[in-house]
Order: structure tokens, then C-alpha cells, then sequence
């Protein structure tokens, strides 16, 4: 096979995207399933603002609140700011390296699939009976108490979406050491690759403690294991600890990739090299680090001791030293630019200030002693999205405007963009800052409800006006979203005009095979250097040959969906157990069969060879002629 | 570079495993994903230790009262002999010699079957001798998850040798499939070292009490 024949119509292009192995194309499912999670968690948070809204508020049951709380925690985390991160990567950092496609390219399908039926499973939980109701941390002695499924739906989702996360990380590892083109040396890589490389790493590292403090809870909830019953021996801190060791470098699993975007957007829109490019380096590998040892701080209230304390006191305050580094450097690099206000670039100002208010109070919660005040009050509810939002939405909904002409080929109107931009940056202070001092007055977090005359009424009431500024600024974008496509007026290889990377000196989407001759890269922003000298493309380092290209496969949704139904399996063989094999007879055998389309597919992987195809030379050359794209 | 091209001992490159991009791949990512599962055994180390000899009372058997050395050092040679002739499986295959590969590799697979089903006894004999369950208590659930992940761990390795020889017992090495072989025995190895850690930590440590 030389040449790829595009199919038209809905079932082709359906089928094209469920076997895809290429990086743009799972780049834009994530960026769509993500993007859908990220309203569902959205909807959910409205209902808990609703709720609060008003003191003694019967809008929704506790149960029930329990349940949204939960999930819009866990959505926002899981299914939502990590996939669409994980769009980004996947559309930009093979093109910024100037690779072909990532160094793994069915198991950049197959954990795409493992999140995306991960997330469809957890959020099934809605219609089967109930939602998990522990909190987005879901922490032993509460969830062990939980009736029903939720919690069941809770682990079972994320250790298949949690596997898919893990194979991604390894993935964007490998194709970040081996992938790079010729003289791209480390210390050339633009920063989101930087960024994208350190996460990678984080994920690697942290993810595993996840999967196992996963397993230990579905041990104890479905297999009748005894690791957090204190009656039996077991110890609920346990899984305090697992969850944060996994928990805290999540967080930086989150930023880091948003501070990369950040910087993309900086240099570009300031028209300058980012200033401190090594310190920058430095501090994210740095940040990478310490992130690992800091996890207590969650857990200073459970008694560990002041000399535990007094450590991860100390460690979490260092974590503010690289990236004051970062925020002096990203205000250094506007400095004395020719500064372009676009719509990324209003982001990554307004960026600035929102997260330095959440890394401030971040200092403060590190102070152990003081955190005994803070605990579990709406201060941390305001610390952690000033955090999440102010960083890493922020960063998403920039990179979002950033990279849409890259990855779809055309751009999202500026104009709105600007409105949404003002409706959702005054939206999320008006929610959040009041949150502060809703929490200093004593507003315990993930409460149903609060009695009238307790001094909560105005704050609360504020800023649930602010949740909907911010619902508003979303459905701006929706409409951005649906005119742009439908007009769909096609844009050039940089189509901002001051691209400095590689992935601008391409056209706008690339095509399949990426680079025709992988690029010379002669310095930091090789794109800016060519532009520079007068060159309108990138000097090529190799001359015109095959490309070799892997094919696609269904095996990836297979092996997904296997997993998908040995999950049911496994929830329900409880319930067969419970009523001693009167009812739920199904379950073991679903469990089984689920498991063989699992190890079934992966023997089919294993044993059918997988070479994959070429694009011929004369082909790429008949292409240029034609001035089409194949 | 075609996939399927027949080498003879003096045109076969010196690292087979790493000589194409997809095998320099594979290598890699191989590596870093045993650092993930380094941290997930570290996991596991850390939740037994903390759940040892934790007991609901006083009826029920402790570390000390079960474990015997015979049994554990029988299982502890079989596994790191079977490291060492997968060792000399990977020395055939960089040497181009597949039939000494296939050779050494069914020892190991043998050795490993070995191993399996003298753990295999051991269960058994804790849950019979001495009602030490998966349920009895957190002792035992710990207990249970740390050694049987390691046990699910040779399982899976096993499969995987018996899959390879099977898929390429009549074609040979070639620069697709030499890979392959060297990442299971890397895996191999892994599971090996794990092992010794089990050995010491569960094993060891817990004779002294």
C-alpha cells in the first residue's frame, strides 16, 4: 500500500477515528471526550452552587450532594484537565520535536481508549444506582461505610482510566528521548515539550501508588480483604498515604503542562526568546522533584507528629522557590516585548496574578501549625481553584484558542474568545476569592448545607453569581466553537504570525505523515531562526524518501472494552455473593468473559505481525507537484 | 530496513534488541515502565510492612509461626537459576543461535513453572495449617496481595516466553521479533529482583520476628 485514500461520508470517518494510531487524531478525541467530561463536571459544580446558593437550600438531597461533590472533583481531575492536557501533548509535541508520530503509536490509541471507557464507566454510576459519595479522595473509613456501588464505580474507573494515563506517560518518555529530530538537542526542546517530558515522568512515578491503593480498596470492597478495617488489623492511613503520594505529583502532573503552554504563549505574543530558558528548565525538573516530597502536607491533621510535620512543612514552602523563578521569568520575557494581545496571550496575563493568589495561599497552608485552623474549610476549596482554575483551566482554555488553527486547521473568532475570556476570568474571582474568607469564618468544605445568620448568606451568595459569569464564558465558547467550524476558512502554517517552533512551520493540520523531511534544527525556536534569516521553511536534514507509517487497529477499543465489561463483572459478583448465588449469576461469567477479550486481544497484538506501510517517495514527490496533500 | 531480512552469525548486528527504531523503542519504554512497577512493588513493600502481624487476635498464626526457610530458599535458588539461563538465552540470541535460545528459554520456563508450583503448595499450606486467608486478616490480605502480585507477575511472564517460542519456533531470530525476546527477559530479571526482596523483607525479616 502506497498511498492513504481518504473515505468521505460518516461511518468511514467513524471507523477512521476508532482505529486511528495517528497523534492528531487522538489528540482530537481527547480534546472532544475531555472537553464533554469537563461540561459534565461543570454541570455538576453549577448544582453545588445552586445548592449553596442560598443558606437552608433544599435544591438537592445530602445524598445526592455527596454524590455531585464527588464526582465534579473527581471528573474535573480524571476525565476532564488530564485529557485534554493529554490533547495538546498529543497534537503539539511530536510536531515541536519535529517527529513523525509519538514512539508508540497503538498504545497511544489503546490509552486513549482505557481512559475513555474508564470515564464512561465511572460516570455510569449515575444510572446504575447511585454515584461514589466519598469525596473526590475518597478516603478508607468513609468509603468503606459507602452502600450501594458508587465507591465500586469510583475504583474500578480510574484503575482502567488510570492504566491508560500510565501508558501515555511512558509513551510521550519515549518519544521525547528518542524521537527528536536532528539537532534538536534537550536543551533546545521548547518548554511545552519540557514540560510535557517532566509530567511524563511525574505520571510514571506517581500513577503506580494510585493503582495500588486502588486495588487495595477494591480487595476490601469486593474480595473481602481487611487493609483499612482497624477490627481485623487493617489501617485507614494507608490509603491516606497512597492516595497523596499519588495525589500531590498529580497536581504537578496538571501545571506543569500548563505552565508549558504558558510559556509557548509568552515568547510568542511578546515577540521574544522566553527569558531564562535554562532557569525555566531547571525549575520544572526541579518542581518535578520536590513535588514527590510533599505529600504529608495533605495529612497534617492526622496526627503523624510535629517532626513529620515540621519536613513536609519546610519541603512544600521550597516548591515556591522555582516557581517564583518561573513567575519572574515569564513577567521578564513581556518585559520591553512587543507585546500582541490576543486572546492566549489575555490568558496568560491574567494567568500571572490568579496563580501567585494561589500559590500565596498554598505558603499558608504549608504552615503546619496554621493548617489545623484551615483544614478542610472553604479556604483550601479557594486555595485549590485558585490553584487548578487560575492555573491549569487558564492554561487550557489558552492553549485551546492557541493551538485550534494547528489542529483543525482554521481559527476560533478573536472577539469572542475576548468574551469569553472576560466573562470567565471575572466569573472565577467573583466565585472563589470570597471563598477565602467564607473559610476563615469557619465554612467547613464539602458541606450540604448551612443555617441562615451565620454571617455566610452574602458570601455565598456572591459567589455563586460568579460560577454562572464562568457557565456563561463556556457556552461562548460552544457558539465559538460551532461558527468557526461551520465557516471553517482555512489558515496557513502560522497562522498567529509570530510562531517561533516547530509546529507553526507545518501546515495547518499537518498532514498524516507530519514532516516530509524532518527538519535541521539549528537552536532554540528554529522556526524564529529560519524567519529570521528569510527563510519561509525549515532547511530540511534529510532528503526526500519513504516514510515508514503504522497502520491502524481496532485492537486498542477491544482490549478497552474488555476491561469495560470484566468491571461490571467484578462489581457485581459482590451482590452474587451477598445473596449466595441466588441472583446476579451473570456476574462471574461476565467477569471472565470480559477478562479473555482483555488477554485475547493482546495475544492477537502479540502474535499477528505489525509492520506497517510505507508512503513512497514518488508519491511525497507527486504530492509537492500537485501542491495537494495525500 | 526490511523487518524479515535474514541475517547469518556475521552480519547480525551486535544489539539486536536496539538496532531498528521500533526495537530502540522498545527498549526504552520497557525500562521505564519497570521504574513504574518498581514504584508499584515499593507500594506494596510499604503496605505489608505496615500490616505485619497485624492480627485481629491472638488465635490467629504471625509471621514467625509459618514460614519455613527450606521450602522459601528451594524457591529462592529455582528462580534466580532460571534468571541465569534466561541470562544465556539472551547470550544465544546476540550470538545469532537460535536453537540454543529456544533451549535455554524453555529451562527457564520450566524452572519458572517449578517456582510457581511450589508457591502454589506454600498458599496451601498457610491456609490449611493455619487458617492464614486472604480474609483471616490485614496480616493476611497484605500478605496475599504482596507475594500473589509477584506470583500473578510469573504468570504473566511465563505466558509471554510460551506465546514467543510458540509464534517464532519455525521462523528464527530476525530484527522484529529479537527484541521481543530480550524485553520479556528483562522482565524476567525484574521479577527475579523482586524476589529477592520478597525473600528478604516477607521471608527473612520475618523469621526474626
Amino acid at each position: 500500500m502506497s498511498t492513504v485514500v481518504q473515505k468521505k461520508g460518516f461511518f468511514p470517518v467513524l471507523w477512521d477515528y476508532l482505529t486511528t494510531v495517528d497523534h492528531k487524531k487522538i489528540a482530537i478525541l481527547y480534546l472532544i471526550s475531555g472537553g464533554f467530561f469537563f461540561l459534565v463536571g461543570g454541570l455538576e459544580a453549577m448544582v453545588i452552587r445552586i445548592q449553596l446558593a442560598v443558606p437552608d437550600s433544599n435544591f438537592v438531597s445530602a445524598g445526592l450532594y455527596n454524590e455531585i461533590l464527588t464526582m465534579h472533583g473527581t471528573t474535573m481531575i480524571f476525565l476532564a484537565a488530564m485529557p485534554l492536557l493529554f490533547a495538546f501533548m498529543n497534537a503539539v509535541v511530536p510536531l515541536q520535536i519535529g517527529a513523525r508520530d509519538v514512539a508508540f503509536p497503538f498504545l497511544n490509541s489503546l490509552g486513549f481508549w482505557l481512559f475513555f471507557f474508564g470515564g464512561i464507566f465511572l460516570n455510569l454510576s449515575w444510572f446504575l444506582g447511585g454515584a461514589p459519595d466519598a469525596g473526590w479522595t475518597s478516603y478508607a473509613s468513609l468509603s468503606l461505610a459507602s452502600e450501594g456501588h458508587g465507591i465500586d464505580f469510583y475504583v474500578l474507573g480510574l484503575q482502567i482510566s488510570g492504566a491508560g494515563t500510565l501508558i501515555a506517560g511512558i509513551n510521550f518518555l519515549v518519544t521525547i528521548i528518542n524521537m527528536r529530530a536532528p539537532g534538536m538537542t534537550y536543551m533546545r526542546m521548547p518548554l511545552f515539550t519540557w514540560s510535557t517530558f517532566v509530567a511524563s515522568a511525574l505520571i510514571l512515578f506517581a500513577f503506580p501508588p494510585l493503582t495500588v491503593g486502588l486495588f487495595l480498596m477494591l480487595f476490601d470492597r469486593m474480595f473481602g480483604a481487611n487493609f483499612f478495617d482497624h477490627t481485623m488489623g487493617g489501617n485507614t492511613i494507608i490509603w491516606e498515604h497512597l492516595f497523596w503520594i499519588f495525589g500531590h505529583p498529580e497536581v504537578y502532573i496538571l501545571i506543569l503542562p500548563a505552565f508549558g503552554i504558558f510559556s509557548e504563549i509568552f515568547a510568542t505574543f511578546s515577540r521574544k526568546r522566553l527569558f531564562g530558558y535554562s532557569a525555566m528548565v531547571f525549575a520544572t525538573v526541579l518542581i518535578g522533584f520536590l513535588g514527590f516530597m510533599v505529600w504529608v502536607h495533605h495529612m497534617f491533621t492526622v496526627g503523624l507528629g510535629p517532626t513529620a510535620n515540621a519536613i513536609f512543612a519546610v519541603a512544600t514552602m521550597a516548591i515556591a522557590v522555582p516557581t517564583g523563578v518561573k513567575i519572574f521569568n515569564w513577567m521578564l520575557t513581556m518585559w520591553g516585548g512587543s507585546i500582541k494581545f490576543t486572546t492566549p496571550m489575555l490568558y496568560a496575563v491574567a494567568f500571572i496574578p490568579s496563580f501567585v493568589a494561589g500559590g500565596v495561599t498554598g505558603v499558608m497552608l504549608a504552615v503546619a501549625a496554621a493548617d489545623y485552623q484551615y483544614h478542610d474549610t472553604y479556604f483550601v476549596v479557594a486555595h485549590f481553584h485558585y490553584v487548578i482554575i487560575g492555573g491549569v483551566v487558564l492554561g487550557l482554555l489558552a492553549g485551546t484558542h492557541f493551538y485550534w488553527p494547528k489542529m483543525f486547521g482554521t481559527m476560533l473568532n478573536e472577539t469572542l474568545g475576548k468574551v469569553t475570556f472576560w466573562l470567565f476570568l471575572i466569573g472565577f474571582h467573583l466565585t472563589f476569592f470570597i471563598q477565602h474568607f467564607l473559610g476563615l469564618m469557619g465554612m467547613p468544605r464539602r458541606i450540604w448545607k448551612y443555617l441562615p445568620n451565620q454571617g455566610l448568606e452574602v458570601g455565598n451568595a456572591i459567589s455563586t453569581v460568579g460560577a454562572f459569569f464562568m457557565a456563561a464564558g463556556v457556552l461562548v465558547l460552544i457558539y465559538n466553537i460551532i461558527i468557526t467550524q461551520v465557516r471553517n476558512e482555512r489558515v496557513g502554517n502560522d497562522p498567529w504570525g509570530d510562531g517561533r517552533t516547530l509546529e507553526w512551520a507545518i501546515a495547518s493540520p499537518p498532514p498524516f505523515y507530519n514532516f516530509k523531511q524532518l527538519p535541521l534544527v539549528r537552536g532554540l525556536d528554529p522556526y524564529w531562526i529560519e524567519k529570521m534569516e528569510g527563510n519561509d521553511r525549515m532547511t530540511p536534514a534529510e532528503p526526500i524518501g519513504d516514510i515508514h507509517m503504522p497502520n491502524n487497529s481496532f485492537i486498542p477499543f477491544v482490549m478497552s472494552l474488555g476491561l469495560f465489561i470484566a468491571a461490571f463483572g467484578a462489581m457485581y459478583q459482590v451482590d452474587w455473593r451477598a445473596s449466595d448465588g441466588a441472583e446476579y449469576g451473570w456476574a462471574i461469567p461476565v467477569l471472565v468473559i470480559g477478562m479473555l477479550i482483555t488477554i485475547g486481544s493482546m495475544a492477537v497484538r502479540s502474535l499477528k505481525d505489525d509492520h506497517g506501510y510505507h508512503v513512497h517517495k514518488e508519491d511525497l514527490e507527486k504530492d509537492d507537484e500537485e501542491g495537494g496533500r495525500l | 530496513m526490511d523487518m524479515e531480512q535474514k541475517f547469518t552469525s556475521k552480519t547480525w548486528p551486535e544489539s539486536p534488541e536496539k538496532t531498528t527504531l521500533e526495537g530502540k523503542n522498545k527498549f526504552l519504554g520497557f525500562w521505564l515502565f519497570l521504574g513504574g512497577e518498581t514504584v508499584l512493588f515499593a507500594s506494596l513493600f510499604a503496605t505489608y510492612l505496615a500490616l505485619k502481624d497485624r492480627v485481629p487476635d491472638n488465635s490467629h498464626a504471625l509471621a514467625q509461626d509459618m514460614f519455613e526457610l527450606p521450602l522459601v530458599f528451594i524457591m529462592t535458588m529455582l528462580l534466580l537459576t532460571s534468571s541465569l539461563t534466561s541470562v544465556y538465552a539472551m547470550y544465544h540470541m546476540k550470538n545469532y543461535n537460535f536453537k540454543k535460545m529456544q533451549t535455554w528459554l524453555l529451562i527457564t520456563v520450566g524452572l519458572g513453572l517449578a517456582f510457581l508450583g511450589f508457591e502454589i503448595y506454600e498458599f496451601n499450606h498457610y491456609v490449611h495449617a493455619f487458617d492464614h486467608t486472604f480474609t483471616s486478616s490485614a496480616f493476611g490480605s497484605g500478605f496475599y496481595t504482596l507475594v500473589g502480585f509477584h506470583g500473578a507477575h510469573v504468570v504473566i511472564g511465563l505466558g509471554w516466553f510460551i506465546l514467543l517460542l510458540i509464534r517464532n519456533s519455525r521462523r528464527g531470530l530476525n530484527l522484529y521479533n529479537a527484541p521481543k525476546f530480550f524485553v520479556a527477559s528483562l522482565y524476567w530479571h525484574f521479577i527475579d529482583v523482586v524476589w529477592v526482596f520478597i525473600f528478604t523483607v516477607v521471608y527473612l525479616m520475618g523469621m526474626v520476628g
